[in-house]
């Protein structure tokens, strides 16, 4: 047997030999059978645009129905069905595969190294997930719908109270969870193990430093996701009572479980966003990033306090006044670390000789945006305040200003910012502002509105609301479909300046500083083989 | 200083991932099939079952000949070297997280769920539910016996799972002595002391079964039997079928060894099983005291 494989493998090394120090293979059968960290980077990428526009569509669903009271368009039963999808496939398809993608790109190009660590295991990572979400979005179809119980999945509503499809569900889940176990145990053995000579662990960018400790939240936390849904599969159909307080089980240690990973979960859909801003900010304040080693402490201190926070997510479950209190002071602890990140963006900033390109106007962005997503998450992180809040709008327009003008504007910027490096021509620059000021506007007026009705009450997930919350909604919902429907202008941006020719040069930003930028645009399907020098 | 640095080797194109990505989509699929249409006929699900096992098979297969050959070719520095064992230590991590969520479950509802339910502490509200509920652990009368009758009787710890832990314990020792021996060159040693570990690996799972067997005819011990059942069986369950996977690696290591394949200073493929064995021994461990003996 052995003798047969390793010929099969010498003659394989032969027709590489043949493709004469190897570009992209031709056809389709490139995209396939690749083991290229670009190739795989662009597939992730692409698949979450894919993903993006499918959940963007399925929240103007969502705010089509809620533009004004009263039922227009959706059953309530669908209605329910497209906030859980909207919420997992932006999760676990768009904002996840986007920052992988990013990794998969920049990571080997900023240390200088060949490619990633396990080049076939990173084809795996990506090739799982378009199967996964067949399966997550064929529930749709199905009968009895699709996963009707809300992104969390709370049982008992997942387990007792769920359609037949939940068990898909389940499945789906499993699959994109050793996905992006493998992607993380890729992301960490490359940086921990393909730096060259004297790119020391204090010398990496900032954006390798976030993913390294986002992989290690990954490899901790995604066992426990297939931990809770393996437990909920049991439930359903093996007849144990984990989450049934009739057999003795308890529906909130669900909610404990979930939210283990839950938690460290959105950190992991906003470490990498900070990286990215970290990347920007400096280049076109063209100053150095102010206080480098204190993010690198800053970011590992979130991390650790992702796993002691999780049960602010439920302190109106009935957990014992103590668990309040601990949970409580610990979720406000996470302020300081987050607050001396964005006090060093803003040093980095002050009397920097500030350009605002398209990639500068997302990060400036993020940096007032997410800060405000962050003080409604303080005001949430308030026990005796959040019974109030709990599972109202103000949550929702609270996650909301993290995700969209924190997560989507950072991998936004983070596309605009190095897509000349990608494709070797300059995206067109007035149309990538066009497309942030429409973003920009649109999150706001969508979002925005969302704090108030939330705050007089308004509950989350529901098709069918209240007179007095009728003029915000309408106005979300006009914000909603503003910023959607820019999104086409970001699409077709990206296009034209993958089809157009408009030569960018190999640094590309005239402040940016980095391995990536010491390749030429387009970056050759090889860099780095033999290790750069570092000094 | 600097030695000639040896490129590091990046696979040209395989086949592999996509084909064992089909794979797990047949697996996930027919799963799925079997257990939603057990009324109107799962056939097509087992179809996609069994493609889905036979096509993973296969990409395991293929898979890992291929990398042991390219091993053997030569291709691989020893910065890649460096690359599989920090790749398996984090996978095994992450085993551990897997593990954890369930020990976790076993904790909270041993130490908070169903004391609150039998109406202890200020969340005692609860016993309002189940008038007359009481905590105790092993617990053999579920709050609701009528939907989930508790177990008669449980699995006495000084018995088959002493036997088995005595079992795994010595197979780590005997897998450590083959590692010893693979280190010195001789492999006569090397391969009975493997074969010695996968005869007590496999000796442990016939324990298991047996011991399965008299929970479900004799002990009134399932699935279905309230929480204790549901704990007992997921944590022994999974890491049964850990054992198995081990069991079924270390055989191909011990036919790889009986190929005269590994030398004294280079053998990770064995080192990374018998991390994967040692996990799984210590998982037994806190098995042995957390499910069965407390």
């Amino acid at each position: 047997m052995s003798t047969g494989t390793e010929q099969l493998v010498e003659s394989e090394l032969d027709t590489q030999e043949a493709h004469a120090h190897h570009g992209p293979a031709k056809g389709i059968s490139r995209w396939f059978l690749t083991t290229n960290h670009k190739d795989i980077g662009s597939m992730y990428l692409w698949f979450s645009l894919v993903m993006f526009m499918t959940g963007g569509c399925m929240a103007l669903l969502i705010r089509a129905e809620l533009f004004q009271p009263g039922l227009q368009f959706l059953e309530p039963a669908f209605f329910n069905q497209m906030t859980t999808m909207h919420g997992l496939i932006m999760v676990f398809g768009a904002v996840m595969p986007a920052f992988v993608g990013l990794a998969n790109w920049m990571i080997p190009m900023m240390i200088g190294a060949p490619d990633m660590a396990l080049p076939r295991l990173n084809n795996w990572s990506f090739w799982i997930l378009p199967f996964a979400f067949s399966i997550m979005l064929m529930t749709l179809f199905m009968e009895g719908g699709g996963p009707n119980f809300g992104w969390t999945f709370y049982a008992p509503l997942s387990t007792t109270f769920a359609p037949p499809s939940v068990t898909y569900f389940i499945f789906a889940v499993h699959m994109m969870g050793i996905s992006s176990i493998m992607g993380a145990i890729n992301v960490i053995v490359t940086i921990l193990n393909m730096r060259p000579p004297g790119m020391i662990m204090m010398k990496l960018p900032l954006f390798v430093w976030t993913w390294l400790i986002t992989a290690f939240l990954l490899i901790l936390v995604m066992p426990v996701l297939a931990g809770v849904v393996t437990m909920m599969l049991m439930d359903i159909h093996f007849g144990t009572s984990f989450f049934n307080a009739a057999g003795g089980g308890d529906p909130v240690l669900f909610q404990h479980i979930f939210w283990f990973f839950g938690h460290p979960e959105v950190y992991i859909m906003i470490l990498p966003a900070f990286g990215i801003v970290s990347e920007i900010i400096p280049t076109f304040a063209r100053k150095k990033l102010f206080g480098y080693s204190s993010m690198v402490y800053a970011t590992s201190s979130i991390a650790f306090l992702s796993f002691i926070v999780w049960a602010h997510h439920m302190f109106t479950v009935g957990i014992p006044l103590m668990g309040e209190l601990f949970f409580m002071f610990a979720t406000m602890l996470i302020a300081v670390p987050t607050g001396v990140k964005v006090f060093n963006w803003v040093a980095t900033m002050f009397r920097g000789s500030m350009t605002f390109e398209t990639p500068m106007l997302f990060a400036i962005a993020f940096v007032v945006l997410f800060s405000i997503g962050g003080f409604s998450g303080l005001m949430l992180a308030i026990a005796p305040a959040d019974f109030q809040y709990h599972d109202t709008y103000f949550v929702v327009a609270h996650f909301h200003y993290v995700l969209v003008p924190g997560s989507i504007f950072s991998i936004m910027a983070g596309v605009y910012y190095w897509l000349p490096k990608w494709t070797g021509n300059y995206y067109d620059e007035k149309m990538g502002r066009l497309h942030f000021w429409l973003s920009f506007v649109g999150i706001n007026i969508t979002f925005f509105p969302m704090h108030f009705v939330g705050l007089a009450g308004m509950p989350r997930r529901v098709p069918d609301y209240a007179l007095q919350f009728a003029d915000f909604n309408a106005v979300s919902s006009v914000g909603a479909f503003l910023f959607g429907f820019s999104q086409l202008l970001f699409i077709y941006n990206v296009v034209c300046c993958i089809r157009k020719r408009n030569q960018a040069t190999d640094r590309v930003w005239e402040g940016a500083h980095g391995l990536e930028w010491s390749v030429p645009s387009p970056a050759p399907y090889h860099t780095f083989t033999k290790p750069p020098k570092v000094d | 200083m600097q030695t000639e640095y040896q490129e590091y080797y990046v696979p040209h194109q395989s086949y592999y991932p996509i084909v064992a990505s089909v794979a797990l989509f047949c697996l996930a699929f027919g799963a799925g099939s079997i257990m939603t249409a057990a009324e109107n006929g799962g056939d097509f699900g087992m179809i996609l079952l069994f493609v889905g096992f036979l096509l993973l098979f296969f990409i395991i297969i293929s898979w890992f000949s291929t990398v042991a050959a390219e091993s053997r070719l030569g291709l691989y520095s020893p910065q890649m070297d460096k690359s599989f064992r920090w790749g398996m230590g984090w996978f095994i991590s992450s085993e551990v997280m897997f593990f954890a969520a369930f020990f976790g479950a076993l904790f909270y509802i041993r130490v908070l769920a169903v004391p609150w339910l039998a109406g202890e502490g200020e969340k005692g509200v609860s016993h309002l539910l189940w008038e007359g509920f009481v905590n105790q652990w092993p617990l053999m009368t579920t709050p609701d016996p009528s939907l989930f009758k508790g177990p008669e009787q449980i699995v006495d710890p000084w018995h088959i799972p002493l036997l088995n832990t005595i079992l795994l314990i010595s197979s780590s020792l005997t897998l450590t002595f083959s590692h010893k021996a693979l280190k010195l060159n001789n492999r006569t040693a090397t391969s009975l002391w493997l074969a010695l570990t996968v005869v007590l690996g496999a000796t442990f799972l016939y324990y298991q079964v047996i011991e399965y067997h008299e929970a479900y005819t004799e002990l009134g011990l399932t699935l279905a039997s309230g929480v204790y059942g549901s704990t007992f069986f997921i944590l022994t369950g999974f890491h049964g079928l850990h054992v198995t996977i081990g069991t079924i690696m270390l055989l191909c290591i011990l036919v790889r060894v009986l190929e005269g394949e590994f030398s004294g200073d280079k053998h990770f493929g064995f080192e990374a099983v018998a991390w994967y064995w040692h996990f799984v021994d210590v998982v037994w461990v806190g098995l042995f005291i957390f499910v069965y003996i407390l």
